[in-house]
Order: structure tokens, then sequence, then C-alpha cells
């Protein structure tokens, strides 16, 4: 159990970058950047759980009187998140660019044309 | 070990949707796996004690990127239908 | 290069990646464990500044600077796509035709709607005491909104959801966050300084400038989605390019 949750991480990663390297329509690469993305999530998160520990949030508990989890690591993932998806937005609109002026968004077909 | 038993299922839902994501070639269908995989995680963050993160990643992971992928299919997809058709006319 | 080429270069980099990240694992801290020595401070020092949820404390206040970094990589990819998917020459406007919705679809997304939103209000004004705050109860204010897509149709969501508005908001978002920012240089504090009274804990008002700071978010955030999905629904309904779509398919 000690490791799981790293090594889910670290599976997220490489299935993510496997998925970039092989994907045939650049949509499908932005979902599989997603992926990688959700990794770092899982790492972050993992690091800072205690056993036995609670939300750290003190609006229903006395301070002091539970252990908490680590909420520097958490508010580090929350922007992550929400930046995160206004990145896959600006990826997707370039897509969709690549799309307009090329007609194709199969990362392969475009290095064709450009050489 | 019987405590950890939900928070071990999720992270193997969370790999077994990550991994089915990437393996899925067709973006429409992979949409879907993402909001899975979305849900997967929210739910795993909730047994990591991390609720603000939970919902942070229920609204982005499991709606807004979806929703974003499906839109730009759907808008690439239909260039080329009305380019093909343009061609056969 | 080759398929085969590229899949024994990704197997070499990700073994290389799988080893150095298993070593590191080594030195990580063991999941689960007692040695926290940034959550413990971090705790000590939202409690000290009367703010309840502490990881509101640490984004708002002990790590301001570096959530004013993460606000301007959102506004500046929403002023990216935004410039990315603008209409361009040859690119025609095509206003889809009302579609008829079913009964209990309507129905059950004009009472999702309204339910929808306060609870993203409620989630952004309470970010300092309970979880939740500007960047979570934005996205929910923001894609509240789209179920009047749902429930009635495109031309119903474009009134209210007047885009340019939604532009401005979304600047003044950020600029709310600078000025409150700046405004703790007048009162000879650093950039960023909590110098605000700290309040009862617990209530509403407390945290200084947390809730403040929160609320920039939250408008930034709403208001970034609103325009983000905006673009990219005139994208995938309304904008044409050369070639005519069916009109049946202009909404699906």
């Amino acid at each position: 159990m000690s490791v799981l949750p790293y090594v889910i991480a670290a599976w997220l990663f490489l299935i993510g970058c496997y998925g970039l390297a092989t994907s045939r329509n650049l949509i499908h690469a932005v979902g599989c950047l997603a992926v990688c993305q959700s990794s770092t999530y899982v790492l972050l998160l993992a690091i800072g759980y205690r056993d036995g520990g609670t939300a750290p949030v003190f609006s229903d508990i006395t301070p002091g009187s539970r252990p908490v989890v680590d909420p520097v690591v958490q508010a580090l993932t929350l922007t992550d998140i929400v930046i995160g998806a206004t990145v896959t937005a600006l990826l997707l609109s370039l897509v969709i660019q690549v799309a307009k002026r090329h007609r194709t968004v199969d990362p392969d077909e475009l290095s064709e044309l450009r050489g | 070990m019987a405590d950890d038993l939900p928070l071990i299922l999720g992270l193997v839902l969370v790999a077994v949707a990550g991994t089915a994501t990437v393996l899925v070639r067709d973006p429409v269908r992979q949409s879907f796996l993402l909001s899975l995989l979305g849900l997967a995680l929210a739910t795993v963050f909730l047994l990591l004690q991390a609720p603000d993160v939970a919902l942070s990643q229920l609204a982005v992971g499991s709606a807004l990127t979806p929703l974003m992928v499906l839109l730009s299919v759907r808008k690439v997809r239909r260039k080329a239908r009305s380019e093909r058709r343009e061609e056969h006319e | 290069m080759s398929m085969r080429l590229r899949l024994c270069v990704l197997a070499v980099g990700g073994l290389g990646v799988a080893v150095l990240f298993v070593m590191a694992c080594f030195d990580l801290p063991a999941f689960g464990g007692l040695w926290h020595p940034y959550g413990d401070r971090a705790v000590h020092a939202a409690l000290a500044r009367h703010t309840a949820n502490t990881v509101s404390s640490v984004n708002f206040d002990q790590r301001a600077f570096d959530t004013l970094g993460e606000e301007s990589i959102l506004f500046a990819s929403v002023v990216g796509t935004v410039t990315l998917l603008r209409q361009t020459h040859g690119e025609d406007r095509l206003p889809p035709e009302p579609v008829r919705v079913a009964p209990p679809v309507r129905r059950y997304a004009l009472i999702a709607l309204p339910v929808t939103l306060l609870i993203g209000l409620y989630v952004i004004a309470h970010g300092q005491l309970s979880p939740g705050g500007g960047f979570q109860g934005g996205v929910v204010v923001a894609t509240s909104l789209h179920l009047l897509y749902i429930a009635v149709d495109y031309r119903a969501l474009e009134r209210i959801r007047p885009v340019g508005m939604y532009e401005v908001a979304d600047a003044a978002g950020e600029a709310a966050y600078l000025l409150v920012g700046a405004a703790a240089l007048l009162t000879g504090a650093a950039f960023l300084a909590n110098f605000l009274p700290y309040g009862t804990f617990n209530t509403l008002s407390s945290g200084g400038t947390v809730p403040l700071l929160n609320a920039a978010i939250g408008v930034e955030v709403a208001c970034g989605v609103v325009v983000l999905l905006a673009r990219f629904l005139d994208q995938a309904v309304e904008i044409e390019s050369e070639g005519r779509d069916d009109e049946a398919e202009a909404r699906t």
C-alpha cells in the first residue's frame, strides 16, 4: 500500500507519454496530455497524506484536536487543475487553427506537409 | 488494510481509466473516458482528505475539459465533412 | 521517423524515467507518514490569521504571490484562445435554427440553473471557511449559465452572455487582485501582504485580505471560463467557413 499511489502516478505519466508519442490525432494528443497532468495531482496529494489525518479545514473541528493532512500540496494541486484546464483550452484552439489551415489533425501528415 | 481498501480501489480505477483514455483512439469516446477519469480522480482526492481539490477536479475534469474536447472535435469534423461535399460537387 | 523507431526511443526514455522515479521514491517521505514540516507551519500560520480553510489561506495569503503568477497564466491562456478562435476572413456567422427541446429536459435544466448558480456563488463566498473558493466556484458559476443552452437554445444563451462584458470583467478580476496587492504597499506592508484586520475566526469576514483576493479570483475564473466556452461554442455552432453545412446539423 505504501508505494501504490506513487506507482499509479508514475504509470499515469508514462502511459500519457506513450499516448502522446503514438497519437494520430492532435485532439487525442491533448487528451493524453491531460492524463499526464493528472499524474502530478496524484503524486502531490500522495506526498501530503497523513495516516488518520482529516481535511485541513477548521470550520467544524477544533484546531489541534485532530491531525490534518498537508494543505500546501493541496493548494498547489488546486491551482494546477484550473490552470491545466485553461492551457488545454489554448492547445485545443491551436488544434482548431491547424485544422483550418492544413485541413488535417494528423501530426504525421502535418510533418509531411512541411517537408 | 481494510481501511485502505476504498483508496486502493479508487487508485486502481484511476489507473484503468487513465490507460483506457490513452488507448481509445477516437476523440469522442476519449472525452467520455476523460470525464470518467475526472470522476475517479475526484473520488481519490476525497479519500485523500482533499475536498478543495476534489471539488475543483469534479468541475474541471469531468465537465469542462471533456466539453471543450467535444466542441473541438465537432468543429474539426464539420470542416472535413463540408470539404468532402465540395469535392463531390 | 518510422513508428517502430519512435516506439524504441519512447521505450528507452520511458525506462529511464521509470528507473529515476523509483530511485527518487526511496527518498520520498513514505505515504501516510507523520512528517509534514511545511504543512504544520502552514496550518499554524492560517490559524494565527483566523482563516478556517487552510488551503485558501495558503493560496491567497501565504502564497498569494505565486497565485498571482498562476492567475496570470490563466489570463494569458484566455487571451490566447480569444485571439486564436476569433472570426476571420472568409468565415460567416450562421445563427443556428431553434430546435424543440424535450419538455422534461427543459424543466429539469431550468430548475437546475438557479440552484447551480447559487451553489457556485456560495462556494466562492465561503472559500475562506469551508472547502471551495474562487477557483472551484468560478467554474461552477460559469458552467451553470450554459444550462440555458441545454434548456432553451443557443440564442437564449447568447442573450444572457454578452461576451464583451465578460471579457472586461475577466480583466477586472485580474486587476482587482493586483490592486488589493498594491493596497498593502500603501499601508507600508509588502506587496500582497495581509494588511486588513483578521476578524473573528470562522465568520464570513475573517481572514483579512483572503476573502477579497478569493472574490477577485472567483470573478476572473467565472468570466474566463464563460469566455473560453463562448469561443469554442461559436466555432462549433455558429461560425461557418466557405463550405456550407446542413442546417439540421447546426445544433446537436
